[in-house]
């Protein structure tokens, strides 16, 4: 680990001022992931912005919308009232990431900025685009057993590994950031990005923006959803493969659908060609699995991970039928 | 035999004598004693499998803030016992020459330690750390045990000597397998597995005068460091001192002195302060030993109605270029079972990797992967019910050393296992057993493993008061050996448990092996009897000399303590210990005692054995298992600490599950490196991969083996679980798994 500097932002503005005044400055919330990055030497900021004192933290009901503050601890928003009542989804996404510890450390806008757990990406020893652009990719033909079946290039194959993130893309959430230019929104879509010949980029944030909320517009969702996460151990293991699923089912027909992935690609993986075909469907297995042949359409394997492709279409069935009460 | 002893006197659970230090965080680890002037040493692993060091640019880290020393081949200290040719001290001893730190300029693995830098502090010794660049010339390495199986050889111990465990063994005729009714023939692949306990590695290196040394250090032997240190640095062994009073959790690392210790050893020679090295997380993976990748190849012949007649059993494990690592992969092959023909093949296969070391229920889990799965595949193929064809083969006696057991019990482990798991509910055919979407299966594996016992020797100290205070060099990696002496004394004394107190974990205290091959219990445990009858010895022959004529014929056994009063044959003698001190104006007294294996060796086979039963539940569609339950049955003879022994089997499932469905550490040949190396990567199971562990002991003591009558319980516990899971797997889906761990994409 090199030695940095640290400062404890109290307003919005001055963290955002600290990163414009220093290129090399990272934003720190709960540690989680940085600090793991700053003791394998992978991450080497020259400072630390402690965002911990902003009043970032609260979780309100807005017209027609839920705010949570980036602040916001992953265990506080995965036990609250109104999540648990409204987006259940969100719930059992967080529940379903990390270990109850780590949950109590990490906030919401760090859940979002964590970065991959490539193994190449991790050992400085080895090759990788993403820590050392130019350097070459380690997974591509290395162990890739937990890397992406989806949005690869020829510099990048490996996954997002959040689950949050994969309720809050299927959940048609916003992202609310501020910078020097001042407030804007993101689309959650649009917040991370494919790896292209910019690996080293996870998400479309300016480099002195930060997140200040993300906002979940109501829906109908709350009866019939379900997040499903397959991994090598019951718990405290990142996702093999995980999916989002929520319906909207009236008598017995789909009216509404929201799928996504996690575990397959650089970036939460929406599936709007699936959902579009579930919708005016019976909520039925038949349905389920049509979908989900819709779904790995595209998808492309690498040496380890071809299961991906076996897999993920059984989860969206197994997630799809858990929403729609058929288990 | 004294069966009559452990009639009278039964050993009820005890809490660990420890516990409460442990959860206060009172009891000290070896990376715990702050001593003054103390410095950090960081080490710095090669990022090649092998070749040469070209340079080493150390001037920034020297020029760090705090940093004392940057120690390489290119400046360290000469150590004595670095002679090329030399026997580096090792024991017990892997053939062949451990890796000598900071030697020269080789490179024989990925990550071995090649410079330490001290500081001032760990932050800075980390920092420092950074600053140091080498460069290497690269040679082509071979770390792949698949792509390279070609190369494997015989152990030089088996060239040596045919006898040798690992030298090739054939039994009965030749070609039985060939003309077998019923021929099985499977491949089985064990990935490598590391110890990773929750304590790293670490050491505190304190050279108290120029020839004198102390070592706070996590090992699993405190005599055996002393004496391979004493060796290394060329002094007396009564100046080497090695504390490790307690250990958090080895399972068979700390059986080894590594390169790392002796770092710190010149570190702090060059330094001349204290100097603490504690392991990274990552560095436990390289520098402190595994449980090596091992390829097994088995071949079953029976006939239809499910008597064997021949196994032939082949494996190939893993080792280093420099150190040959052998274990018991195919022994219990030769023993398990009544097969008239048997043959063993074990070879081991030199890589540019770093050396294994033993793993809880070492070679004899790995081995027992492929001989336990092989059985239930074999019972399938013939419709038998694997239990039923496993007892249609029962052995009698060893049909290996062709002597009876000293004690078998293993038809109670069958009939017990079998009612607590539910066996009934079984079904001959997989994929039959349904629970809602989940399929449910049943299977189970044996295991066993030598009644292993050495000589240890225990000093006594008895009070006025009745306090027993006992000391013995045997450390402690979890097992609860403290307690389970407590237990032993008070149980031949009738001491209450709460005035015994037993220190171990240091070479000043009198010997005793390794805590390794399930021997503490049936090794020190005699001593402490042995000890415990001296003091009664003494009491009587004290009493007696007084003129108690009820003391002149008296036996130890016939004594006992009943609070402050004495007892012979269970009636009051009519005097207290005060009393008896008081007419001898005697403080205290004191005996120290040996004890040691017995002739009964050369007569008997001696082994503990355990059964292991799991009922899962596999998803048919995303290819999850969840181990529902497990039932661990155990003949290890006498139990002396039913709650701690318990636990251990526990333990010991626990370790099963990881090895059968999540233990991998997944190694990138193109660079001999691994990437699966942090408790993230490497999938020990959590609590939720953990379901009831039911734990049944047979509890039936074998004085044969040891006065006290254990049988060692350490290793049992985990041999056998692994296939037990892998079966109940089969018994689900259909699909049999020969390579660990069962992930889900295997079942998909």
């Amino acid at each position: 680990m090199i030695q940095f500097q640290y400062e404890r932002a109290s307003t919005a503005k001055a963290a955002v001022n600290a990163l414009t005044n220093n290129a090399n400055a990272k934003i720190i919330a709960g540690g989680t992931n940085l600090v793991d990055l700053m003791k394998r030497n992978v991450m080497a900021p020259t400072k630390l912005v402690d965002i911990n004192a902003l009043p970032l933290r609260e979780i309100r009901q807005q017209d027609g919308k839920i705010s949570i503050g980036a602040m916001a601890l992953n265990s506080q928003v995965a036990d609250d009232k109104l999540i648990i009542e409204k987006h259940p989804l969100l719930s059992q996404a967080l529940n379903a990431g990390a270990s109850a510890q780590i949950r109590n450390m990490a906030s919401v806008g760090g859940n979002m900025m964590q970065r991959t757990r490539c193994h190449y990406f991790y050992d400085t020893a080895l090759p990788c685009n993403k820590r050392e652009p130019g350097s070459g990719c380690g997974a591509m033909e290395g162990m890739n057993r937990m890397h992406a079946v989806f949005g690869t290039s020829e510099k990048c194959i490996a996954v997002h590994p959040s689950d949050m993130c994969i309720a809050l893309v299927a959940l048609d959430a916003t992202v609310l950031v501020t910078g020097p230019k001042g407030d804007r929104r993101i689309p959650f879509e649009e917040l991370h990005r494919l790896p292209g010949n910019q690996p080293e980029k996870d998400n479309n944030l300016q480099k002195d923006e930060l997140i200040i909320s993300v906002e979940i517009p109501d829906n109908s969702f709350s009866k019939n959803s379900h997040y499903m996460k397959i991994r090598d151990r019951a718990s405290y293991a990142f996702a093999l493969v995980s999916v989002a699923a929520a319906l909207n089912i009236e008598g017995k027909v789909i009216k509404e659908a929201r799928l996504a992935m996690g575990g397959v690609a650089h970036k939460p993986w929406r599936l709007k060609e699936a959902e579009k075909a579930l919708v005016g469907k019976p909520a039925t297995e038949e349905t389920f699995r049509q979908a989900a042949e819709i779904a790995m359409q595209g998808a492309k394997a690498y040496k380890h991970n071809a299961f991906k492709l076996k897999l993920g279409p059984n989860v969206i069935v197994e997630a799809l039928k858990n929403a729609a009460g058929l288990v | 035999m004294n069966e009559a002893f452990f009639d009278k006197k039964e050993y009820k659970p005890l809490d660990r004598v420890d516990g409460r230090l442990k959860v206060t965080g009172a009891a000290k680890y070896s990376a715990e004693y702050p001593l003054p002037n103390m410095a950090f040493a960081v080490l710095v692993g090669s990022r090649i499998a092998k070749g040469t060091i070209k340079s080493i640019d150390s001037k920034a880290a020297e020029r760090a803030p705090g940093v004392l020393a940057v120690i390489s081949h290119l400046n360290a200290i000469k150590v004595p016992g670095y002679q090329p040719k030399g026997e580096h001290p090792s024991e017990p001893s892997t053939n062949g020459q451990p890796l000598r730190v900071f030697f020269d300029n080789k490179i024989v693995s990925n990550d071995q330690p090649i410079v330490a830098v001290v500081a001032t502090s760990l932050e800075k010794a980390q920092y420092g750390a950074s600053l140091v660049k080498i460069q290497y010339i690269k040679e082509q390495h071979k770390t792949d045990l698949e792509a390279n199986a070609g190369d494997a050889k015989l152990a030089a111990a088996a060239k040596k000597n045919p006898k040798s465990p690992t030298a090739d063994y054939d039994r009965g005729q030749k070609d039985a397998f060939e003309s077998a009714p019923v021929k099985f023939e499977a491949e089985y692949v064990l990935p490598t597995e590391v110890h990773n306990p929750m304590e790293l590695q670490s050491i505190i290196a304190h050279w108290e005068a120029d020839n004198k040394l102390t070592v706070y250090d996590k090992v699993q032997g405190t005599k055996m460091t002393q004496k391979n240190f004493a060796k290394e640095w060329d002094i007396p062994e009564e100046n080497v001192k090695c504390i490790a009073t307690f250990v958090g959790g080895a399972f068979g690392n700390g059986l080894h002195n590594w390169p790392h210790e002796t770092a710190a050893i010149i570190a702090a020679k060059q330094v001349k302060r204290p100097v603490k090295l504690v392991l990274t997380r990552e560095q436990m993976f390289t520098m402190v030993g595994y449980r090596p990748r091992t390829w097994q190849k088995i071949q079953v012949g029976a006939t239809r109605d499910g008597k064997l007649v021949a196994i032939n059993h082949q494996s190939i494990g893993q080792t280093s270029s420099y150190e040959e690592f052998t274990e018991s992969t195919l022994m219990q092959t030769r023993m398990m079972y009544a097969s008239p023909s048997v043959s063993t093949r074990y070879r081991i296969l030199p890589l540019n990797v770093a050396t294994p070391i033993w793993m809880r229920g070492p070679g004899e889990a790995t081995g027992a992967f492929a001989l336990e799965s092989a059985m239930d595949e074999v019972a399938h193929a013939i419709g038998m019910d694997p239990i039923d064809f496993r007892l249609a083969n029962y052995t009698e006696s060893d049909p290996d050393k062709n002597m009876p057991w000293s004690t078998k019990y293993m038809r109670e482990c069958y009939e017990e296992g079998k009612k607590r798991i539910g066996w009934k509910n079984r079904k001959l055919k997989p994929g039959e057993v349904r629970d809602g979407e989940w399929l449910v299966g049943y299977g189970m594996g044996t295991g066993t493993f030598g009644a292993n016992r050495g000589p240890a020797t225990v000093h006594a100290e008895l009070d006025k008061e009745g306090n027993l205070v006992m000391h013995c060099a045997i450390t402690d990696i979890g097992p609860g050996t403290g307690t389970a002496m407590v237990q032993i004394a008070s149980n031949t004394t009738g001491i209450s448990t709460d005035k015994i107190t037993f220190h171990l974990g240091s070479s000043e205290f009198p010997n005793a092996g390794l805590q390794g091959g399930s021997s503490t219990v049936n090794s020190v445990g005699p001593a402490v009897l042995a000890a415990c009858n001296a003091l009664k010895e003494q009491l009587i022959t004290m009493a007696a000399a007084k003129g108690n004529s009820a003391f002149t014929s008296a036996k130890p056994d016939d004594l006992m303590f009943n609070k402050s009063e004495l007892q012979l044959g269970g009636k009051s003698a009519k005097t207290t210990l005060a009393d008896l001190f008081k007419q001898n104006n005697l403080e205290k007294i004191e005996t120290t005692n040996e004890s040691k294996p017995d002739e009964n060796r050369n007569k008997y086979s001696m082994n503990a054995f355990s059964m292991h039963f799991a009922m899962v539940h596999v998803h048919p569609f995303t290819g999850q298992v969840r181990v529902k339950k497990i039932v661990c049955c155990a003949d290890a003879g006498t139990i002396v600490s039913p709650k701690t022994a318990e636990s251990q089997m526990i333990g010991g499932a626990t370790g099963g599950i990881g090895m059968a469905l999540t233990e991998d550490a997944v190694m990138d040949h193109r660079f001999g490196r691994y990437v699966t190396k942090d408790l993230g990567d490497y999938h020990v199971p959590v609590h939720a991969d953990v379901p009831d562990i039911d734990v049944y002991f047979v509890n039936k003591p074998d004085l044969l083996a040891d006065p006290v009558g254990s049988k060692g319980l350490g290793e049992i516990a985990i041999i056998g679980v692994a296939p037990a899971i892998a079966n109940a797997v089969f018994n689900a889906t259909g699909k049999r798994v020969r390579e660990l761990p069962i992930t889900p994409d295997k079942l998909i």
